[in-house]
């Protein structure tokens, strides 16, 4: 297997095999989600052949794995920055400010979404509901991390926290 | 039993049953695009849409299982507006381009758009475009076209038995498509062209040149393997232009390999002989039928008179036809040469004195998939039988229990339960293992024979499956031997042990016959050995090509360069350009009438779909004129069906009482594996015969790429040489260099390297020791 192993590091490979325990040992396929999540938490993104890699892993066919990648948007299928920023854009976050925080971010930032900054720091994307529509506006942070209540001075405040 | 009603008709089915297939059964026709019955239930285009009594909305009937009592409207008014709101939706996105499309006049979309379908869209915003993906060089793609009914996909992943196609993104963004950078590789993917109720999927070859109503449709059978899947060939203009499946559950199912749909291009093929041709003073000249067969007669006369009628060898494929076969073995017999050979693949000349019967699978080819287990004895089997092999991994999915005896361990996108890798000189000790397992599972005496034998645990696992899928009354298991037993130097002790263990176990035993006729030429007396010797001096060759269809291309090619003359019936000009002194031009299946009898012992038999081409002449046409010519008794002949008649008098009950797979009087010999390096020379699945040869986009697909020589990681290491790396290989005299490809599933001293193809025919035998050197 040490050739496998050439595509993420022991300490992935140990989490993923964690996963892979928790699935009949007939049905690693199951464990796909988590194992290209953890994929990309070392590799920052998921290029082709980090997840044909996770593929051969777990046993399954590379078009599997890909369609899993290609469904989430929270998988990156392309390099990142430092900071991805999520914002909110669905209806109610939009309805409560949502929108406008990602209008602002664009300004602050002068990218757009999908854009990363030329010093490779931050990446803007629009997200889907994550389910706090209370603390709207909300913002992710590399997929892990949630600010609420985004307003221009918490997003100015979270930024200088990042720089 | 369920009572159900389906548009006030009454009628009882099974528990478990659908909507759609319970109103197929009385002739209802539900519209549907995703719904396939050989394959899993998606449920997501939504077209079989139908009212229920007591159901608020409308349900899927593909999804929707029969209840007691339940009462089902196709046609009310609920169903209909259902079913019409859903192809708005379908037609949303999709390109009305059904005037350059090549599915247009057989599309279920444009069929089902006429009666369901508006005559104008009320959707004017922009369309979406779809990039087109690479998948190959046999099935081309307009994604634009394709409606997410993830047949395809599904095909991929339960029938071929590896996802290779997959529906990438999410919503509208959704698209279908192969691994970034990947093709689709299975020798089975041509039906996804089928399977695509629309024109996403399209046939490569096919592409552009015909549309479907210019096409008639003629019923044939494959020439290919042993299974003779059922085909409609459809012509235009006296011209093959596509191959299809018909739907023969007992055989093919509603499948085809790639090989049966694609290798019509080599029909066409600028390699076809179409006029008789001498060789005279070195020089190639055409010339007629009078002339050629009179100097074939005269020659053959005249050797026999020199030399004897021993000296002539009488050689054909097992890919011809009954009446072919059974002519040219009139003909080898009348001139006193005994029976033709169809065995030039084989050798082991224990292997035919031996067997008592015409050797066949032992069972119909349905009953395998309701074996409990399996064990495959030396077959590459999802090269040598795809279809077979697809009803494996179906019956694997069902609770079969599959086991492998192989000098390789490929992948067979399915789950093996026990194997047994070994050296390909090895598997008669390794099957010996298993004998003596079971032997001594069941405490019966081991042969004497087999005291000796190693019993691995693996062995001894496969016995004890054996033993227990036999146990209970009426359950079954089945023992097949592929070709790579079949053309083993220890054929015959290969076939006396599986035997010997299908008597031990109870299981029956089957051969999978390598090609359309294997069967038939056993059935009709034909001989299973090689019968070129270096006394040979006259030979015949029928639908065979030396270099491509031996065991040891080198030794038989250097008997055809010897012998006085050589006579080549061939479709094709091929190498005996080089060795042969006359071509007859014989026509390919597709252009004659006649039978095969397929490795269940069925006789089909097909009519010519087309006229031959230029000069060519039904085989069995040239022999009966030939036998004429020469004098010969019993040669006058109509008709394809009249030597049929003749060739198998009783018909079906004749062919079954010869079929057996009984072996005697071989007695094993087990040795100790030797120390050198032995070759593993499988025949690669598009250059088993004369047509794969010549199909230039099956010889574009993965299968096909120049042979290279796989070594295990140790062998290689102990060779010292490296993946990648340039390497010598000798038989004998000959050498040629090929790169090395490690390869996990062989035992360590296998060679593996294809025989049977261009860049290998100067080698030797399939199985024999081989050396290697750095290049």
């Amino acid at each position: 297997m040490s050739d496998l192993n050439a595509g993420l590091s022991p300490e992935s490979l140990a989490q993923i095999d964690r996963e892979v325990a928790k699935y009949p040992a007939d049905q690693k396929r199951s464990a796909v989600m988590s194992a290209l999540r953890i994929a990309q938490v070392e590799k920052r993104w998921l290029s082709s052949d980090t997840i044909k890699f996770v593929a051969d892993y777990l046993g399954i066919a590379p078009m599997a794995a890909h369609e899993v990648a290609t469904f989430y948007n929270m998988y990156d299928r392309s390099p990142v920055g430092k900071y991805k920023l999520t914002v909110c854009t669905n209806l109610p976050c939009a309805l409560s400010g949502g929108a406008d925080a990602g209008e602002y971010l664009q300004k602050k930032l002068g990218i757009g979404y999908n854009e990363t900054t030329a010093d490779g720091k931050f990446t803007l994307k629009e997200g889907e509901c994550m389910g706090a529509c209370g603390y709207a506006p909300v913002m992710l942070v590399n997929n892990h991390t949630m600010c609420n209540h985004m307003t221009p001075d918490a997003i100015d405040r979270k930024l200088a926290e990042l720089n | 039993m369920l009572e159900i009603e389906i548009d006030g008709t009454k009628l009882t089915v099974p528990n478990g049953t659908t909507v759609i297939e319970a109103a197929r059964s009385i002739g209802t026709h539900i519209p549907h695009f995703c719904y396939h019955k050989k394959l899993s239930i998606a449920a997501n285009c939504r077209m079989c849409l139908v009212q229920v009594e007591k159901a608020p909305k409308p349900l899927p009937a593909c999804a929707t299982p029969v209840n007691d009592g339940m009462k089902v409207f196709t046609h009310s008014d609920m169903a209909v507006k259902a079913q019409q709101g859903v192809m708005e939706f379908l037609l949303i996105n999709h390109p009305l381009d059904c005037p350059i499309c090549d599915q247009g006049g057989e599309c279920q979309l444009q069929d089902l758009a006429v009666g369901y379908g508006a005559s104008s869209s009320r959707y004017e915003e922009e369309k979406r475009v779809v990039p087109n993906k690479d998948l190959g060089p046999l099935i081309s793609t307009d994604m634009t076209r394709c409606i997410h009914c993830t047949r395809c996909v599904r095909f991929t992943e339960e029938v071929a038995g590896m996802q290779e196609i997959g529906m990438a993104g999410r919503g509208e963004h959704s698209e279908i498509m192969s691994f970034i950078g990947m093709t689709v590789d299975s020798e089975i993917s041509g039906n996804v062209i089928d399977l695509c109720p629309v024109g996403a999927l399209t046939s490569k070859p096919f592409r552009y040149t015909a549309r479907t109503w210019e096409l008639s449709r003629r019923k044939s059978v494959s020439p290919h393997d042993g299974l003779g899947s059922n085909l409609v060939v459809q012509v235009k203009s006296d011209r093959v232009m596509r191959v299809l499946p018909l739907e023969n559950e007992a055989i093919n199912e509603c499948w085809i390999a790639d090989r049966d749909r694609f290798s019509y291009e080599a029909l066409n093929s600028e390699q076809r002989l179409t006029k008789p041709m001498l060789k005279q003073g070195g020089q190639w000249i055409e010339t007629d039928w009078q002339t050629a067969l009179e100097y074939v007669g005269n020659g053959l006369k005249s050797i026999s008179n020199e030399f004897g009628a021993q000296s002539l060898a009488v050689l054909a494929t097992p890919h011809s036809s009954v009446e072919e076969l059974f002519l040219l073995n009139k003909l080898s017999t009348a001139l006193g040469a005994g029976a033709a050979s169809f065995g030039t693949r084989y050798a082991d000349a224990r292997l035919a004195p031996a067997q008592q019967g015409a050797s066949w699978l032992g069972q119909p080819i349905a009953d395998i998939a309701a074996a409990k287990a399996v064990l495959l004895i030396g077959s590459t089997v999802r090269k040598e039988q795809p279809l077979l092999a697809q009803r494996l991994r179906q019956a694997v999915k069902r609770g079969l229990k599959l086991s492998l005896i192989n000098p390789m361990d490929d992948e067979l996108f399915t789950t093996v339960s026990n194997k047994l890798i070994v050296r390909p000189d090895q598997l008669v000790e390794a099957l010996a293992g298993v004998v003596k397992a079971a032997a001594e599972l069941k405490q019966q005496a081991v042969p004497a024979e087999l005291a000796n034998a190693v019993v691995s645990d693996a062995a001894r696992a496969i016995a004890e499956q054996l033993l227990a899928a036999t146990a209970n009354e009426g359950d079954r298991a089945a023992l097949l031997l592929g070709n790579l037993a079949a053309h083993s130097p220890r054929a015959a002790e290969i076939a006396s042990l599986a035997a010997q263990l299908a008597e031990l176990t109870g299981a029956t035993l089957g051969w999978m016959s390598e090609a359309a006729n294997t069967v038939g030429a056993q059935v009709l007396g034909l001989q299973a050995s090689n019968a070129l010797t270096q006394s040979c001096k006259a030979v015949l060759l029928f639908n065979t090509e030396l270099e491509f269809d031996s065991h040891d291309a080198q030794a038989a090619l250097a008997v055809a360069k010897q012998a006085e003359m050589v006579v080549a019936f061939s479709a094709f000009k091929h190498g005996a350009l080089d060795y042969a002194d006359v071509l007859l031009p014989i026509t390919p299946f597709s252009e004659t009438a006649g039978s095969f009898i397929n490795m269940e012992g069925k006789l089909q038999a097909f009519n010519g779909v087309v006229k031959p081409l230029g000069d060519s002449r039904p085989g069995w046409k040239v022999l009966r004129v030939l036998g004429n010519l020469l004098g010969l008794e019993g040669f006058d002949f109509d008709n394809a069906e009249a030597v049929r008649k003749a060739a198998l008098p009783q018909g079906e009950a004749g062919i079954a009482a010869k079929l057996s797979n009984a072996v005697q009087g071989v007695s094993i010999q087990l040795q100790a594996p030797s120390a050198g390096l032995v070759r593993l020379g499988e025949v690669p699945i598009y250059q088993a015969d004369a047509l794969v040869r010549r199909a230039p986009s099956l010889q574009k697909t993965r299968d096909a790429v120049a042979p290279q020589v796989g070594l295990s990681a140790a062998t290689a290491q102990q060779l010292g040489v490296q993946a990648g790396e340039r390497v010598q290989v000798s038989q004998g005299d000959a050498h040629a260099s090929f790169q090395v490809a490690l390869d996990a599933g062989l035992a360590d001293g296998v060679v593996r390297l294809a025989v049977a193809h261009p860049d290998t025919v100067v080698l030797g035998a399939m199985f024999a020791p081989i050396q290697l050197t750095r290049a």
